[in-house]
């Protein structure tokens, strides 16, 4: 194992993807345009993908790569884009709530520094996990749990996923009378006598 | 894991007002007319059925079925068919109301089917997961259900106000969560409890911050200040009907919760999530009956005193031993059976575009009609706790619990400020009975409210004068 500064290869790699998230995630919420703050939760989400493969936990990487950044926040950036905030107004409160914020954020973080120390979970109290084989499959393992012992909270989980669309879908989906949108079914099912007309009428004389 | 299918039958309640769940969903896109009744019809008849189901497969001793994960006790037996009880009541209260304005959509029924899910998992909850997602899958339903009537602007308001908040709180519950599960390694309720109970880990500061989180969160979903701030607003701003629904069986649910996890998960940490609760209890005694005065419109002050009525149920959990778990239990039903029938009030003297929800259009309900105003004295005077009503069995079996434990001093307190929010309970009385009336509409409602809310009022008056079976009742519940 290489070692540099005290530290191995895994170390160096965990600092500098942890330090990358935390300070993504600082800029998601400070920086003034939407898009950069976006594109900061990716890389965000891109670090923590990082983090995830050094735990060995290559499934949940590659999910959170292909999910999260790959559609939800490509959704997420077109939501933006489209909506055109102007942020202005938004932030006219910034500085009136940051001493507040900041101390609220300070006692948090002071707090939780407290416990989260190597005291509480170092590697004597947690030891780390044995590195598995290569022929491993991680998502096997995950599956095999997945849907046996933690059949129940996943279907829960996907009952509020539904729970989910039917609010969306109520609380955005309107009925407009008099607009010129097209009706498929209609289109679909509609005949010839609808649409052609047959007229018989004489020839003009020349 | 070896599966076998007799695990399921103590899930078939939930099963039930699932499948039930989606069936609404699909009929609900083919009926053929904008009033039909079907929707609201099948809602019912899924709470009916699995009320039936409850009955009929009764916990005999704490079964735990997928690993532990869902836990079928006498406790949560009773707290689920109190939740379809009231939720039934809520429908039928609301019917006329949604109606009135345009809300009289499936997605409502759909979502208030979904929530009591939501609040059926929460009751019979065994691991902090799960905790976790019935009380997401209830609060995202409310959520929805607050913000469905979007063009007034108060609504917007209260869900956005809810949504941020209840976020906030999730969040909050979230870091506790994972705290504990970081010191004990496990996040099955049972065997936390049994880490606990060995070693001093019950006292380690990982713990007691993990524990602070977890109360942050809960006191937030209870509304218990100072976690309150968005109590008046949500139930102000959103649809009588949903406050309503709000203020009744999501207290049933949030009791089981306060009882799975601190009573029989942090039990060993009784001693230090105690202070935190009195205090809690203190300030919301405060601020519920005081603030409650200022109030001249009657959601709002039905708020604060929801938030004082939360202070009473956290006595018994202070008190900390059998007696006030079931006191706490009792004032919990008490409560929704109450409140059910304060804002069923509000919803029969409202009609289409016009909501009766400042004091002042209760002035003069008794010559309009002397019943419905008897039936409001009723409720007013069981919140301010007036004997032989059903409120003060309810106050004072949590009195005595906290007198038990010798936290004396808590109970004077308590009672103190009883007598203060007295004052703005029998203001209403008095709006009713010597003011003159400044509406002189006729009521809308059809006679299945009409039915129903007497019999909610009488049941106050009933109860009240034969409290002893619903006291046992919980007794027996909690193994008493």
């Amino acid at each position: 194992m290489y070692e540099l500064i005290g530290l191995s290869g895994p170390q160096i790699v965990f600092y500098i993807f942890s330090s990358m998230l935390v300070i993504s995630a600082l800029m998601v919420i400070t920086v003034r345009n939407p898009v950069r703050a976006a594109l900061f939760l990716v890389l965000a989400f891109f670090s923590a993908s990082a983090i995830w493969l050094l735990l060995e936990a290559e499934f949940l990487a590659i999910t959170l790569v292909l999910v999260y950044v790959g559609a939800v926040m490509v959704l997420f950036l077109f939501v933006v884009m489209m909506l055109d905030i102007n942020m202005v107004p938004l932030q006219e409160g910034f500085t009136r709530y940051l001493p507040l914020g900041l101390a609220i954020a300070v006692i948090i973080v002071f707090e939780l520094s407290l416990v989260l120390g190597p005291e509480n979970f170092g590697l004597e109290k947690f030891a780390a996990p044995a590195a598995h084989t290569a022929d491993y499959s991680n998502t096997k393992a995950i599956g095999s749990i997945l849907y046996t012992d933690y059949v129940y909270p996943f279907e829960v989980a996907a009952v509020i996923l539904l729970v989910a669309i039917i609010a969306a879908i109520a609380l955005t989906f309107r009925r407009r009378v008099g607009t010129k949108t097209q009706k498929p079914e209609e289109q679909v099912a509609v005949r010839r006598e609808d649409r052609v007309r047959l007229v018989k009428m004489k020839a003009e004389k020349r | 894991m070896n599966f076998d299918y007799t695990q399921l039958i103590p899930l078939l309640p939930e099963i039930t007002v699932l499948t039930m769940a989606c069936l609404v969903l699909v009929v609900d896109v083919y009926k053929t007319s904008k009033d039909s009744n079907l929707t609201y019809y099948l809602t019912q008849l899924t709470l009916v059925m699995a009320a039936i189901l409850t009955i009929a497969l009764p916990a005999t001793e704490t079964n735990r079925v997928f690993n532990g994960m869902f836990v079928a006790d006498s406790m949560s037996d009773l707290l689920k068919l109190f939740i379809y009880i009231v939720s039934f009541m809520v429908f039928v209260y609301s019917r006329e109301y949604l109606r009135a304005r345009e809300m009289y959509r499936g997605e409502y029924f759909v979502l208030g089917l979904f929530g009591i899910l939501g609040m059926m998992i929460m009751v019979s909850a065994h691991n902090l997961l799960m905790v976790y997602l019935g009380l997401e899958l209830l609060s995202l339903c409310l959520y929805a259900m607050v913000a469905m009537q979007r063009n007034v602007v108060t609504v917007s308001e209260a869900a956005m106000k809810y949504f941020v908040l209840g976020a906030l709180a999730s969040g909050m519950l979230l870091y506790g969560m994972s705290l504990l599960y970081g010191a004990t390694g496990t996040l099955d309720i049972v065997e936390m409890s049994n880490k606990l109970s060995t070693g001093d880990l019950s006292s380690s500061l990982i713990m007691i911050t993990g524990m602070v989180f977890l109360i942050t969160g809960l006191g937030f979903k209870l509304g218990a200040v100072p976690f309150h701030m968005w109590v008046p607003d949500v139930y102000h701003g959103a649809p009588t009907s949903v406050t309503l629904y709000i203020g009744a069986a999501p207290k049933i649910a949030a009791f089981a919760l306060v009882m799975r996890l601190l009573v029989e998960g942090l039990g060993s940490m009784q001693a230090q999530w105690q202070d935190i609760l009195i205090i809690m209890t203190v300030l919301s005694l405060f601020v519920g009956n005081v603030i409650a005065i200022a109030q001249t419109n009657i959601k709002r002050m039905l708020a604060y005193s929801t938030i004082s009525h939360v202070a009473y149920l956290l006595l018994g959990i202070i008190a900390g031993t059998q007696s006030g778990y079931v006191a706490s239990m009792f004032y919990v039903i008490v409560y929704a059976i109450m409140s059910m029938a304060a804002f069923g009030m509000i919803l029969f003297l409202s009609r289409a575009g016009f909501e009766a929800d400042s004091l002042d259009d209760l002035k003069g309900l008794n010559e309009r009609s002397p019943w419905y105003a008897f039936m409001m004295l009723i409720v007013m005077f069981s919140m301010a706790g007036v004997p032989p009503l059903l409120g003060f069995w309810a106050k004072l079996a949590v009195l005595k619990a906290v007198v038990e434990v010798d936290l004396v001093w808590l109970a004077v307190t308590a009672v103190a400020f009883s007598i203060i929010g007295a004052f703005y309970y029998l203001r209403v009385v008095k709006l009713m009975y010597f003011d003159k009336a400044e509406d002189t509409n006729d009521f809308i409602a059809g006679p299945d409210m009409r039915f129903f809310l007497s019999a909610n009022a009488l049941a106050i008056l009933g109860l009240g004068i034969f409290p002893g079976g619903l006291l046992s009742l919980c007794a027996s519940a909690l193994g008493m």
